[in-house]
């Protein structure tokens, strides 16, 4: 669906990101992880077309996705962003039906068809937002905002879904419900996700593929019981990481062990 | 009107409400039209002033009461209308592709660049009558250019960048002014001022034709673009995410937003806080979806604009305050309230 090919991202003289190649496939979650600073959500930017990539080529269904236009990327790739910019009261329903427009008959102009509004309600339900329709944004809270956010994003119907850490700023509960979704949508539809996420955990229990990332160079590519080891995890994150099994899910679960802890 | 205001139960704007509400804003304004034209300095008597309204002839008005209703009130307060029109339109604009709802010609700067571009076609351009719109976009332009460029930090322009920015260009061209005002007659200099403050009263049937088809297919235009503007107005990259084509709009809309206000100032001065209150009380009363917000303000624009033009001449008459006072008075304490509400 998807596909990266040694990707290099170089802001001026620094390099974000150095031969990263990725391929995104149906019902797969790719997870991206790596320390503060990797290049994770650069590289996320350059797979849909945000960001210019230096070197290396993207391609979007076999094409190049610098050949086709803006539209036809939107409605293959949904991008969801940590916070949404709120400054104008918008309600959840018209910030949801935000996105329809890639299914517009025109760029300009133009109401929502009564399929967009179908849509639209579908996915509130899907993303447990229904009894917010009418309520503004900016009255939700956190959780429920970047539910929102993730809701927007589905309403392109787009098969591939991109995630810049989701997870951020929103309890245990709120975690696992927009991973569940996510997860959902690959599982029954086919779906593709790419999650740049800091929460390992998370990443072992949901992703097909993990990808880790250090300074824009990638250090291991492979399914969990593959990458994360705590000789590999060590080496990313500098610091000591214990992985053991989760005992009921079997997922590879890892633990920092502090050096600095409180005296038992 | 109560049942069209927003209400819990309303998630979205439709074309209906849409229609519903710019008929009612458009009744609205042919009602304020007819007012202004009735009152003023001179009184005129109603039914008879009405009848000729229509176009008829024969209606019992002597030639002064004729000429002073069609030749001198009608035409201001067209322009008057077309002004208002201009500003809002473009206000909603900027704040929508600004994402900052304080933002706002005058305070961009455009409106003072439109001022200097005017200023240097009739100090050095002469008198020809078509440099002084053409000149006035040019130097909206290049204001609207200069604020954007400023405003561009690394992750592009943020809203708090823009308005210092505008501030910036804003008060730079204001000294401009002042320094071109100097090289100008002592006479020359007293209407000027007042002409810089809003003056309704100097234009001539060419730039009133102008000002109107500007004002009406400016703002259709933009409304044409309210559905990009309307995911642009929640961040930048989001839009670009879910395909509006962010450059190409943006561009246009500068493009035609700073014709609006050029168009505006050239044959009127500088008239603030138009383009600030009117799309503020708009999304107020309606809700954010550009799709109605830009025809109401625009509507409403028009109404405001005459009516406190009909409140510039009728206050101290037979004297006149410069319209852009009377906006500034009502328009000011206005965006108070509104900035506590907010």
């Amino acid at each position: 669906m998807l596909e990266a090919r040694d990707i290099t991202i170089n802001y001026g003289a620094r390099k974000a990101v150095t031969n990263a190649s990725l391929v995104v496939q149906a019902g797969e979650v790719t997870a991206i992880l790596g320390p503060n600073g990797a290049g994770k959500s650069s590289l996320l930017r350059a797979l849909n077309g945000s960001l210019k990539p230096s070197a290396g080529e993207i391609l979007l269904d076999g094409q190049p996705l610098n050949s086709l236009s803006r539209r036809t990327i939107s409605r293959r790739i949904a991008t969801v962003a940590q916070e949404a910019d709120l400054r104008f009261p918008v309600t959840v329903m018209e910030f949801v039906l935000g996105g329809r427009y890639a299914w517009a008959s025109m760029s300009a102009w133009g109401w929502e068809t009564d399929d967009d509004i179908r849509i639209a309600e579908e996915i509130l339900i899907e993303t447990k937002l229904e009894e917010f329709s009418s309520r503004r944004m900016n009255e939700l809270s956190g959780g429920e905002r970047q539910r929102a956010v993730l809701a927007r994003a589905l309403a392109t119907e787009a098969p591939i879904l991109l995630l810049d850490e989701p997870t951020a700023n929103l309890d245990v509960a709120h975690q696992a419900a927009i991973l569940a979704c996510v997860r959902q949508r690959c599982d029954q539809r086919g779906s593709a996700a790419v999650v740049v996420t800091h929460d390992i955990n998370l990443a072992a229990e949901f992703a097909d593929r993990v990808m880790l990332i250090k300074k824009g160079q990638t250090i291991a590519s492979g399914t969990q019981l593959e990458v994360l080891t705590e000789p590999r995890l060590a080496e990313v994150f500098d610091i000591r990481l214990l992985v053991d099994a989760h005992p009921i899910t079997g997922a590879p679960r890892i633990t920092p062990v502090h050096e600095m802890r409180r005296d038992h | 009107m109560q049942g069209l205001i927003r209400q819990g139960n309303q998630a979205r704007a439709t074309l209906q409400r849409t229609l519903v509400v710019s008929g009612s804003l458009l009744a609205l304004l042919l009602g304020v039209f007819i007012l202004a034209s009735l009152i003023g300095s001179e009184s005129l008597p109603f039914a008879s002033s009405l009848c000729a309204l229509t176009g008829k002839s024969g209606c019992g008005l002597s030639p002064e009461q004729q000429a002073i209703l069609l030749d001198i009130r009608v035409p201001r307060i067209l322009l008057a209308g077309a002004v208002g029109m201009c500003l809002a339109a473009a206000g909603a604009a900027y704040q929508a592709l600004l994402r900052n709802p304080l933002a706002e010609p005058y305070l961009l700067g455009v409106s003072n660049g439109a001022a200097v571009g005017t200023m240097v076609s009739l100090v050095f351009l002469g008198s020809q009558e078509w440099t002084r719109p053409a000149m006035a976009f040019v130097g909206a332009l290049v204001a609207s250019f200069a604020v954007y460029q400023l405003a561009r930090g690394r992750a592009g322009a943020s809203p708090e960048r823009l308005i210092l920015a505008g501030v910036i260009v804003t008060t730079f061209l204001s000294s401009a002014i002042v320094f071109i005002t100097t090289l100008m007659d002592a006479t020359r200099i007293r209407s000027f001022t007042f002409w810089l403050l809003g003056d309704l009263s100097g234009a001539t049937t060419g730039l009133l034709t102008l000002a109107v088809v500007v004002a009406v297919v400016g703002s259709i235009v933009l409304a044409a673009f309210a559905r990009p503007l309307n995911l642009l107005m929640l961040g930048e990259r989001d839009a670009f995410d879910l395909g509006v084509e962010v450059s190409r709009v943006r561009l246009i809309v500068f493009i035609v937003a700073g014709l609006l206000v050029g168009t505006s100032v050239a044959s009127s001065g500088s008239v603030g806080y138009v383009g600030l209150v009117v799309p503020h009380l708009v999304r107020l009363s309606f809700g954010s979806d550009n799709r109605l917000v830009i025809p109401a303000a625009a509507i409403a624009g028009a109404g405001f604009v005459i009516v406190a033009d009909l409140l510039a001449r009728t206050l101290i008459a037979p004297r006149e305050l410069p319209v852009g006072a009377i906006t500034a008075l009502i328009g000011a304490p206005l965006f108070v309230y509104l900035l506590r509400k907010g």
